[in-house]
């Protein structure tokens, strides 16, 4: 059985793994990373993958390991999501994603008066908070509008 | 304290020390403000009036808390003539007015532009009201005009209007949670106080009430607030006209109040306040727009160095 399920994603040489994505999130992730169609290296990833806790999906970037700073914005997305540095086929670095308390041009404003959607030469910005009620939240630094439900929806 | 170089833009960049430090100022500043004293404390300064949208009360408190002080005020002038209309975004004009004036005031329609405006400017930025957010000139002339008229310790305060839209009273309640302010909201339920800032005042331990009725707590405050219910914020002009006058303080509700209640309001009004009550000792609302001299004068004095 774990023969077949490592058939469907190949292992990488060199490069960045992140595993217990949300199921469903993968495209996101790509898109929070910045990552789009011009992007070259090799990229696999699967989606609703069973796992033991759960569906989950995974992303695996060939050649290329991403920084911290854009790894911790998976997490405001997929806050279980685990990051894993791969060296010569080895797991060299394995990290939790830790969410970043500031985001800068990632996601757009919901108000749509806000500065930041206009032409100004400014990126958006907001404070991240986390709280158990109310989970992840996005505070616009300029217009001080909270996004805290389906921030998926407004990746730039 | 300093503030020097300090850009204004919300009340939630303050701390209640800060802003007792700027109400304390204003009061030193008052006799100036009303013409009995002479002052230069900026003299040779150059404040630059930036409003991209109409506000008569809030330009010319500006360039009189100016003028006062000895400064010289550079206005816009009309946006049409200007060279926004020529395409320059706010970001180069920020730049360009930077390298003319040694402050700039900013009123524009965008939520946060003065903010972005303070990134862009290298002498202070002082918000004049930017898009439905923020003024924060105008919650520091409300505090003043509070501790100045009635008190701000162990206050109970009502305010009444159009809760839902009005910026004024959304910067008043997080200012006045600093000084635990006992506070009631009183609207008509389409224009409620929105629940996350009733929330967020509860969960700080303040103590607040909702109600529809100005009858049922006219005679248990020592401030009422009041605000104008405003037209253009119902797509429905029925349902605006249904509203328009269930707030309405009178001479009749007045024979309830506590002989100390003030009144305030942002101004302009329209028919909440019956001209009735503006001969009363209650009525402040006219004094209080005075107030925003004073304060204007010490916000730029202070942010411009001038007073430390």
């Amino acid at each position: 059985m774990k023969e077949k399920r490592d058939l469907k994603i190949q292992a990488i040489e060199n490069g960045t793994v992140i595993d217990h994505i949300t199921a469903g999130q993968a495209l996101n992730v790509l898109r929070i990373l910045g990552i789009s169609s011009a992007f070259r290296e090799t990229i696999s990833f699967v989606m609703n993958a069973p796992g033991a806790r759960g569906k989950k999906d995974v992303v695996k970037i060939e050649g290329k390991e991403l920084s911290v700073e854009e790894l911790n914005r998976i997490a405001l997305l997929s806050p279980k999501a685990t990051i894993n540095i791969i060296r010569d086929f080895e797991v060299v670095q394995k990290n939790d994603v830790v969410l970043p308390s500031y985001v800068e041009g990632v996601v757009r404003c919901t108000n749509s008066n806000c500065i930041s959607n206009s032409s100004e030469p400014i990126k958006s910005k907001f404070s991240v908070l986390q709280s158990d009620e109310e989970g992840v939240s996005l505070h616009c630094l300029y217009c001080e509008h909270v996004i805290s439900e389906e921030i998926a929806e407004y990746l730039l | 304290m300093s503030f020097k170089n300090r850009n204004v833009i919300s009340m939630k960049d303050f701390s209640r020390e800060e802003i007792d430090y700027v109400l304390d100022t204003a009061e030193k500043l008052e006799p100036v403000a009303r013409g009995e004293e002479r002052s230069r404390l900026l003299d040779g300064k150059i404040i630059s009036l930036l409003f991209f949208e109409p506000s008569t009360r809030t330009r010319l408190s500006f360039e009189v808390a100016a003028r006062r002080l000895g400064g010289q005020v550079l206005n816009l002038g009309s946006v049409e003539a200007s060279s926004v209309m020529k395409g320059e975004n706010l970001a180069d004009t920020i730049r360009v007015i930077s390298k003319y004036a040694d402050l700039i005031v900013l009123r524009h329609p965008l939520d946060g532009s003065a903010r972005m405006a303070a990134e862009f400017a290298t002498v202070p930025v002082i918000n004049g009201g930017d898009g439905s957010v923020h003024h924060p000139t105008q919650t520091f002339l409300d505090l003043y005009t509070i501790r100045r008229e009635s008190h701000l310790e162990g206050l109970k305060i009502a305010m009444a209007g159009d809760l839902k839209y009005g910026r004024t009273v959304h910067s008043l309640c997080h200012a006045l949670s600093l000084y635990g302010a006992e506070m009631v909201f009183v609207s008509p339920p389409e224009l409620r106080m929105p629940p996350e800032i009733v929330r967020d005042l509860r969960k700080q331990k303040i103590r607040v009430k909702e109600t529809d009725s100005l009858e049922d707590i006219i005679g248990d405050i020592d401030v009422l607030y009041m605000t104008r219910v405003q037209r253009e914020r119902f797509p429905d002009p029925d349902e605006y006209e249904r509203v328009k006058n269930s707030l309405r303080v009178t001479g009749d509700l007045l024979k309830a109040a506590d002989p100390d209640l003030k009144i305030l309001h942002p101004l302009p009004r329209v028919n909440e306040i019956s001209p009735e009550v503006d001969e009363t000792p209650h009525a402040r609302y006219f004094e209080q727009a005075f107030y925003g001299v004073p304060i204007r004068m010490a916000l730029l004095a202070l942010a411009m160095g001038v007073i430390e």
